[in-house]
């Protein structure tokens, strides 16, 4: 299409679409499963987040690593773990893409680059370093890129990573999804610099902040950085400004947060309006051929759910299994 | 052919056996080269104590390398390189460091296999210095060996000699699964004959360096040259006592020592860790629950004290058990 002005053809405009709605009605599923008490454990929602994700993974391959965060489901949809065995793990089924033994907080999928949510926060910043070192070594060109939020950017883990992968001269991304509250404590609070750029210069790493609920600035932004690490320019920083729909986890009754704030994030910040709005009006792709993408979205939420709460659990003889390779 | 090798020397030359063999295997750690990014000699130390010297002028500052004192970043690094396809070796210097960078070793490598349904392997070794008698005080000396044993999905080995350090060092670089090598600062320059050539000793499989009839004395590490100059002195009281050194910790070869109870009726657990929760009283525990029915006398746990490791050499000698206490225990069970 000679008229697309958008840095992507259409068959990957509507790609990326379908990750982002997909990402944001798995999660607006749970927020309503969640509440009827099906779902065991904690649970933590991606929903407001989906053009941060999807702009950077949109660039990267099987053999790029991410390490995720506690809120993770929408990253491992967006690098390709399947919704299906998703669905199984938070319900808890041996069907589950972890057998059932890890749920939301340990999604993994290796053989897709995606090294696992963690709960522990900026956990993922020295794996990654070390996946990107191992792609280093064997000249791959692979990079890694390590998500955690405005609340773990304060941890040493992180820190200590952005030293040693400016030392080494890693191809590692930190993306910080700064969506303004760690749990339920202000960035405003927790953050002594006016800006992780300042931070990210401090290491001697190039930053950029860019509007995370665009996702086309996320993908231009990631794009750059990301051909730059693979060409071996070393590490990057990357921050997301974003908004997080729900409550840090599901039943957060969200007290902290300015009165009519959630609803005017959903009006006026919502990611996925946006992008809708930039593609229609651009004449690139219609309402109705998104409007079909979220109907097959849909269906196919009810279907992993609906398949998730009829598979059979794990039993006695899978709790002792998976624990060394051997023993 | 068998030359006489000191423990360090065996430790490098397991290193540099496996990286020749396997292009995959890298060490890495604070100082392993030492002189990195400086004006003199690159392999200006080799590791704190020169366990490593030499190697990164044979395979190069790529699979050989100097880390900033940043042990959560580089232990976290080994970790998520070993997830991905390389065989990590990182060196922790002190094992009592393990506190600045426990998360990546017990919240992330311990549990990748398990989280992620058996979909990870993760064949890091993470190496480094154990134990007491050098003077080196509270956050130098410990031995943190129960620690490790405790979280499911670690192994842990802690050789008592360069023959076996040799052998068990290669076998954790092998293996697939992560494993914590204990090394005891005060073993690196005991000699053993140890072979040329690459060797393995497999894991949960206890030695027997001293045979008898009328005690057993379990230990590893240090502990073992303890219960054998103990055993030693016995021998002269005409008492013939067993000595089991466990060699690895997790997994661990309960059934040796199950069979050597069942045949002297005695136990003693000798462990340099802080005794709550010890390797000693894991022991003591599992033997009385398999061979209980064998025991003449109520078993014994010799360990360190519940106390940090003292400094001065006047406490530090009364903190680590010691030959005579070890054979006084057995006395008292011979009664």
């Amino acid at each position: 299409m000679s008229n697309n002005p958008f840095p992507l053809p259409k068959e990957k405009l509507l790609e990326a679409y379908t990750k982002m709605k997909t990402i944001r009605e798995f999660e607006e599923r749970l927020h309503i499963e969640f509440a009827k008490g099906d779902i065991p454990g904690f649970v933590h929602l991606y929903a407001g987040e989906e053009a941060s994700g999807t702009g950077i993974m949109m660039h990267l391959e099987d053999k790029d690593r991410i390490a995720s965060t506690h809120r993770g489901h929408g990253h491992c949809i967006a690098k390709g773990v399947e919704v299906e065995g998703m669905m199984a793990e938070i319900y808890g089924k041996v069907t589950g893409s972890c057998r059932g033994k890890g749920g939301s907080m340990h999604i993994a999928d290796l053989s897709k680059g995606m090294m696992g949510a963690n709960g522990i926060l900026g956990a993922g910043a020295p794996l990654i370093c070390g996946a990107a070192l191992a792609s280093k070594y064997r000249g791959d060109g692979g990079v890694g890129i390590t998500f955690f939020g405005d609340g773990a950017s304060n941890q040493g883990t992180v820190l200590e990573s952005m030293n040693l992968a400016a030392i080494w001269n890693l191809p590692v991304i930190f993306v910080v999804e700064n969506n303004g509250y760690a749990e339920s404590t202000s960035i405003d609070y927790a953050l002594a610099v006016d800006s992780y750029i300042d931070r990210a210069a401090g290491f001697g790493i190039p930053g950029v902040t860019v509007d995370g609920t665009d996702f086309f600035a996320v993908y231009e932004a990631a794009g750059e950085i990301i051909k730059r690490a693979r060409e071996g320019g070393g590490p990057a920083f990357l921050e997301c400004k974003m908004v997080r729909f729900f409550g840090h986890f599901e039943g957060d009754a969200q007290t902290y947060r300015a009165k009519g704030e959630n609803e005017e994030n959903r009006a006026n910040k919502d990611c996925l309006k946006i992008f809708r709005s930039k593609v229609t009006k651009a004449g690139v792709i219609s309402d109705a051929e998104l409007n079909k993408i979220d109907d097959q979205v849909l269906a196919r939420i009810e279907a992993s759910v609906q398949k998730a709460k009829k598979d059979p659990l794990p039993t006695a003889k899978d709790l002792l299994t998976d624990v060394y390779v051997s023993y | 052919m068998a030359r006489n090798l000191s423990m360090k020397d065996a430790i490098n030359e397991a290193l540099d056996l496996e990286m020749r063999r396997d292009p995959t295997v890298i060490v890495m750690g604070e100082d392993i080269a030492g002189g990195a990014g400086g004006q003199g000699e690159e392999d200006a130390w080799g590791g704190v104590l020169g366990v490593t010297k030499g190697l990164i002028g044979k395979y190069g500052a790529k699979r050989v390398m100097d880390t900033p004192l940043s042990e959560s970043a580089y232990i976290g690094a080994a970790i998520g390189a070993a997830a991905c396809g390389l065989r990590p070796v990182a060196e922790l210097m002190f094992l009592d460091f393990m506190g600045v960078c426990f998360d990546q070793i017990f919240n992330q490598a311990a549990k990748f296999k398990y989280m992620f349904g058996g979909k990870a392997e993760t064949p890091v070794v993470i190496r480094g210095m154990v134990g007491g008698g050098f003077r080196a005080a509270a956050q130098h000396s410990q031995m943190l060996t129960p620690i490790f044993t405790h979280i499911p999905g670690l192994k842990v080995v802690c050789p008592s000699n360069a023959y076996d350090a040799k052998g068990l060092l290669i076998q954790s670089i092998r293996d697939n699964d992560p494993v914590i090598f204990c090394e005891h600062k005060n073993l690196y320059a005991s000699m053993a004959d140890v072979p040329a050539e690459a060797y393995t000793i497999p894991f949960g499989e206890a030695a027997i360096p001293r045979e008898g009839k009328s005690a057993t004395i379990v230990a590893y590490g240090m502990m073992v040259h303890r219960a054998l100059e103990a055993a030693e002195t016995l021998a002269k009281e005409k008492i013939d006592v067993e000595v089991i050194d466990l060699r690895t910790l997790s997994p661990i070869d309960i059934d040796t020592v199950v069979e050597s109870v069942e045949k002297t009726g005695r136990l003693v657990a000798v462990d340099e860790a802080n005794p709550r929760c010890s390797i000693a009283s894991d022991v003591i525990a599992s033997v009385t629950e398999h061979a209980f029915k064998a025991m003449k006398a109520a078993p014994k746990a010799i360990t360190a004290p519940h106390t940090p490791v003292p400094f001065t050499p006047a406490l530090e000698d009364l903190y680590i058990p010691s030959a005579s206490q070890i054979a006084e225990a057995v006395r008292k069970q011979m009664k």
